[in-house]
């Protein structure tokens, strides 16, 4: 049956990638959206909520689109799947751009990689910019077939700290140790870009179009 | 740990895939399409288009050029050269670029990239170095940034101008060597540890890939977080694939594909 798959515009970013990435694997019947009108968006079957940019711009296009109430009601009612900002801005607050308060989806704030990590003596670079493993914390049916510390494409200079450790799905190694995936219940969220993560993230786009949430 | 990022990078002129030696000696190398998806095959991190089109006629190619590759190749796509207006990026981004590379424009108008940092974000903004060693030998090394496919002397040094370009917003630098450029004797080592120790952003090092091992060193010696090469890639002489194995063997930690 054909379904539809809704890609939250709100200006920030491009979207060519990820409405042609879902489509690359998606359904030929299925139709894929890019659109920031709320109502196609809590009639569509499955949501993709993306985002680049500064914590206080996102914030500021998600309600300039009036967006907020859209975006909330998908991430509790059906499958959902955040990208990058579209993760960040789940959460409750931000230290970006002197704090930045968010939708508060997620219990947890997101803070800035701290200025002077090292790893084998080299001095890590912000934004974390390139392919990165993550380790799959706990079985979910977005890691089909995907195998166990694959590399994904990240690119942020600011990472999620979730209160509860329950809902992440996913971790990875910069310096620290950050929440790179977070699951609950119907939605999904990471910090890399699926659609950029060649096949590992096409299975994941993959995985979230089959899934039921 | 962070993979350490191959990027083949192809120069487009009117739609073709061409590579100077030294600015100069122009060589067919393919359909950047086709070239495109061989490189992804491969493994390629990134792919970086250098769109070196001269006439203003031509230089819509590269948007179709960047639409038909970001429709089947799911790995980020830098674009450079001729971008000089945020409508030059909101183009490209619109095409289907993750990145948009800016050289010539940022010299001459260094505001151009904190508006456009500002409007698109820091992540897709990096910003293009041509330095050329101005230093004699024997002298503390000393690099100028030139433009114009490495003719004009801009008298900007250019580990001050990485840094200037940093605090702009840049979220990534390019920095080829003229010196190397086309040589295949190797990156400019000792300026790309200057310059990689001098920003806080990642730098990709280009200009002078001849041999596998002058990726390891750029990365091992140079510090670069990744390495941008083209002949050694277009004609055959070596696959990506190959060039991940020789770096994976001596202890760089690259990407291999599943």
């Amino acid at each position: 049956m054909s379904k539809t798959i809704a890609v939250i515009d709100y200006g920030m970013g491009n979207l060519r990638s990820v409405s042609k990435a879902v489509e690359h694997v998606a359904a030929s019947c299925d139709r894929v959206q890019v659109t920031d009108d709320p109502a196609f968006i809590l009639s569509a079957d499955r949501v993709v909520f993306p985002g680049q940019g500064a914590a206080r711009d996102c914030m500021a296009a998600i309600s300039d689109h009036h967006l907020n109430r859209a975006v909330l009601d998908a991430a509790h009612s059906k499958p959902f799947l955040g990208i990058c900002m579209g993760l960040q801005v789940l959460m409750e607050f931000s230290d970006e751009n002197g704090g930045t308060e968010l939708l508060g989806l997620i219990p947890g704030r997101v803070h800035r990689f701290p200025a002077d990590m090292r790893e084998q003596g080299q001095r890590l670079k912000i934004p974390q910019m390139g392919w990165n493993r993550v380790h799959q914390v706990h079985d979910h049916p977005l890691w089909a077939g995907i195998p166990q510390e694959s590399r994904f494409y990240f690119v942020h200079s600011y990472y999620i700290d979730p209160a509860e450790q329950a809902l992440v799905a996913g971790t990875t190694d910069y310096g620290i140790t950050f929440a790179s995936v977070l699951a609950r219940d119907n939605l999904f969220a990471t910090q890399f870009h699926p659609e950029k993560s060649a096949s590992a993230g096409l299975q994941l786009l993959k995985n979230f179009v089959e899934w039921d949430g | 740990m962070l993979a350490k990022r191959i990027i083949p990078c192809l120069d487009v002129d009117a739609g073709r895939v061409v590579k100077g030696v030294q600015f100069v000696d122009i060589r067919d190398a393919g359909d950047p399409v086709e070239v495109a998806r061989r490189y992804n095959e491969e493994g390629a991190d990134e792919i970086t288009f250098l769109d070196i089109t001269a006439s203003s006629d031509d230089r819509e190619t590269i948007v179709h050029v960047v639409e038909q590759v970001a429709g089947e190749v799911f790995i980020p796509l830098t674009v450079g050269g001729g971008i000089r207006t945020t409508e030059d990026v909101r183009r490209m981004l619109n095409a289907g670029a993750d990145k948009v590379a800016i050289n010539t424009a940022a010299v001459f108008n260094p505001a151009f990239v904190k508006q456009a940092t500002e409007r698109f974000g820091s992540q897709c903004i990096v910003v293009a170095i041509d330095a050329k060693r101005v230093s004699a030998e024997g002298e503390a090394p000393k690099w100028e940034i030139f433009t114009h496919g490495g003719r004009k002397p801009t008298g900007l040094d250019a580990v001050a101008w990485a840094q200037k370009m940093v605090a702009c917003g840049a979220g990534e630098i390019l920095l080829t060597s003229m010196d190397r450029d086309g040589t295949k004797i190797g990156f400019d080592l000792i300026l790309t540890r200057a310059i990689s120790d001098a920003v806080t952003v990642p730098v990709i090092a280009s200009g002078g890939v001849g041999t596998l091992q002058h990726l390891v060193d750029g990365v091992v010696e140079g510090g670069a977080d990744a390495v941008l090469a083209a002949s050694i890639f277009h004609f055959g002489e070596y696959t990506i694939g190959e060039a991940k194995r020789f770096m994976a063997e001596r202890g760089v930690e690259v990407r291999v594909q599943a």
